[in-house]
């Protein structure tokens, strides 16, 4: 195996203190707002992961965290039981973006125009799930409700018994776990061909093809990757809320992951988890006030971030850090240097 | 020796330009070509017509490798079936390392435990050690130009086509590129694109003339560049 400095790694120190505190935080707090954190975290996690590593902006990946949403609304009220449902969730949003994401890949379809494809489709379900209150509008058992959504379907159980509701607490650790996983299996993609062929195909898209890597196929893989986690945060966030509304589609869902990703930073995978803990806490508060409208302070924020950081905070603290290390490298080879020598850092005056 | 590399009739128009005109080229099993031509003559067209960078239709005419029909196939179907290509401009992975970009070059034919091994091989014969752990972005035109000779040459093709490998190259890493194309042509037949006639010189192989689209006329090189009507068309179109 060679070096690959532009995966990155993981750092097992830091990943354990962070399952730590991620086990051991209900001890000290109620688990609704940090179980809603960790949903956002897993959605641009998602996003987070196809922008940074493999440069494809999508503009609508809300539609991905809605139809995820919406697919296990919809199974659980038709099965009763949350095991197939949730992996249907991840599936439904899988496919649909492999589909959309073969047409925009194998048809060349890529930069700004993939944004407005995305951004478009995600426009279309919001359109199309808030003009579904009629009777007409119901499958199997699931009446979509148009601009209402579908409340009161159940929530998440033990696999095989629902009578066992995981409700509460047992969804906080469920999205914890969640959240670990997929980051881990982001880096276990990273490290493998795969993702190697993913960072060439975002640096050089044109060289990959002249390398014999099928780009397109390598895209619509990802897209649809990327969809599934989505999907699966969107299950979550269903669980969370009790009732699915349109507003998963809403443009304001689909800029806000695109900013907590922004604002952390991209080709990190840390980044966007920070960015949507961060940013997702900001407007939590700011929710809790009415003075001033919290678009425009998290609007100003961004626009701070992009002037300031144009790579994001954590690739800007990453660089922060580094030219510390080697400050002080530095300064303890020149002290190794004077002490070979014999002559002590007092002399030099 | 057989014929590897046919065109008969290859044709690309952008709308009233006509820019590559009823080409009908062969290449044989080991054979080192040199395309030639003035800025305009439609070499680097042709070029990108054989690599799949433009696509074709059989409207635009046929291109055959070892005998299969390739019109239309797609860019990475045609670098599968053996063929290393390297752009005009240097086309790297510049926020990469040198190492990553040969690593990704060398995967996918050599697998994951062969792709160190072919990779260091090849730094080794470009003279590239030292630079494995460099960012590309951050090298001189002549040693992106080396990279990517490099991340061809790492496929092992039997048919390389290199489009002005020598532009923004020193007289040193000139000579260096020299011997290394002799030493493809030891295993694989070359295409080499330039327009530096005194770098066509040098090569010493077959050389064919592009002139408005078409073949001006093909041969030795010591004939072909003393060939009044290319000596018109060359040094008339340099005068101009």
């Amino acid at each position: 195996m060679t070096d690959w400095p532009s995966a990155g790694r993981i750092r097992w120190g830091w990943f354990l203190l962070a399952a730590a505190i991620l086990v051991l935080l209900p001890l000290v707090t109620e688990t609704l707002t940090p179980t809603l954190l960790l949903i956002w975290a897993l959605f641009a996690l998602s996003l987070g992961m196809m922008w940074g590593f493999a440069g494809l902006l999508s503009f609508g990946h809300a539609a991905y965290f809605g139809l995820g949403a919406y697919t296990y609304a919809i199974a659980v009220l038709n099965i009763g039981e949350s095991t197939v449902p949730l992996l249907l969730s991840l599936i439904v949003p899988a496919a649909v973006a492999a589909a959309i994401g073969a047409m925009m890949f194998y048809g060349r379809i890529s930069d700004v125009y993939m944004g407005v494809i995305t951004l478009v489709v995600t426009l279309i379900l919001f359109k199309f799930m808030s003009a579904t209150a009629g009777d007409a509008y119901k499958i199997g058992a699931a009446r979509l409700g148009g601009f209402n959504g579908i409340p009161g379907y159940p929530t998440l159980n033990a696999p095989g018994f629902p009578d066992i509701s995981l409700f509460g607490m047992p969804t906080y650790y469920i999205c914890a776990a969640a959240l670990l996983l997929s980051y881990l299996l982001w880096r276990w993609i990273l490290a493998r061909s795969f993702g190697r062929v993913l960072i060439g195909i975002r640096e050089n898209e044109m060289r990959c093809e002249l390398l014999g890597y099928n780009v397109a196929a390598y895209k619509t893989g990802i897209f649809a990757l990327s969809a599934a986690m989505a999907g699966l945060a969107g299950c979550l966030f269903a669980n969370w809320a009790e009732i699915v509304t349109p507003a998963m589609f809403g443009l304001s869902q689909a800029a806000e992951v695109l900013i907590w990703v922004i604002v952390g930073g991209l080709g990190t995978l840390i980044g966007p988890i920070l960015g949507a803990v961060v940013l997702g806490y900001v407007k939590i508060l700011l929710g809790q006030q009415t003075l001033i409208d919290n678009s425009l302070i998290l609007g100003a924020l961004l626009i701070f971030v992009v002037l300031a950081m144009p790579r994001g905070v954590v690739p800007a603290l990453q660089l922060v850090w580094g030219s510390i290390r080697r400050r002080a490298r530095a300064r303890s080879g020149r002290h190794g240097t004077r002490r070979r020598l014999g002559v002590s850092p007092a002399e030099r005056v | 020796m057989s014929t590897i590399l046919e065109t008969h009739g290859l044709t690309m128009r952008f709308g009233g330009v006509v820019a590559v005109n009823n080409v009908n080229f062969s290449l044989l099993e080991r054979e080192l070509r040199c395309l030639v031509g003035p800025n305009g003559a439609g070499k680097s067209t042709f070029f990108k017509c054989l690599t799949g960078q433009y696509p074709l239709s059989h409207e635009n005419g046929r291109v055959l490798i070892r005998g299969a029909d390739v019109t239309g196939w797609e860019t990475y179907e045609i670098v599968r079936s053996g063929v290393g290509i390297k752009t005009q401009i240097p086309s790297v992975m510049n926020g990469l390392t040198v190492q990553e970009n040969l690593w990704l070059a060398a995967r996918r034919i050599h697998g994951w435990h062969g792709a160190r091994g072919a990779m260091e091989e090849i730094a080794d014969e470009l003279h590239l050690g030292d630079l494995l752990r460099r960012n590309v972005g951050e090298l001189s035109h002549g040693q992106r130009q080396m990279v990517e000779i490099g991340i061809v040459l790492v496929q092992r093709p039997w048919l390389v086509l290199l489009d002005e490998p020598a532009a923004g190259m020193t007289g040193n890493e000139v000579e260096r590129l020299i011997g290394v194309v002799r030493r493809i042509n030891l295993t694989a037949s070359v295409i080499v694109v330039d327009h530096d006639m005194e770098f066509v010189r040098l090569l010493n192989s077959r050389v064919t003339v592009f002139h408005q689209g078409a073949i001006l006329v093909e041969g030795p090189s010591d004939q072909v560049l003393a060939d009044p009507a290319v000596l018109e068309v060359y040094i008339g179109s340099r005068a101009t």
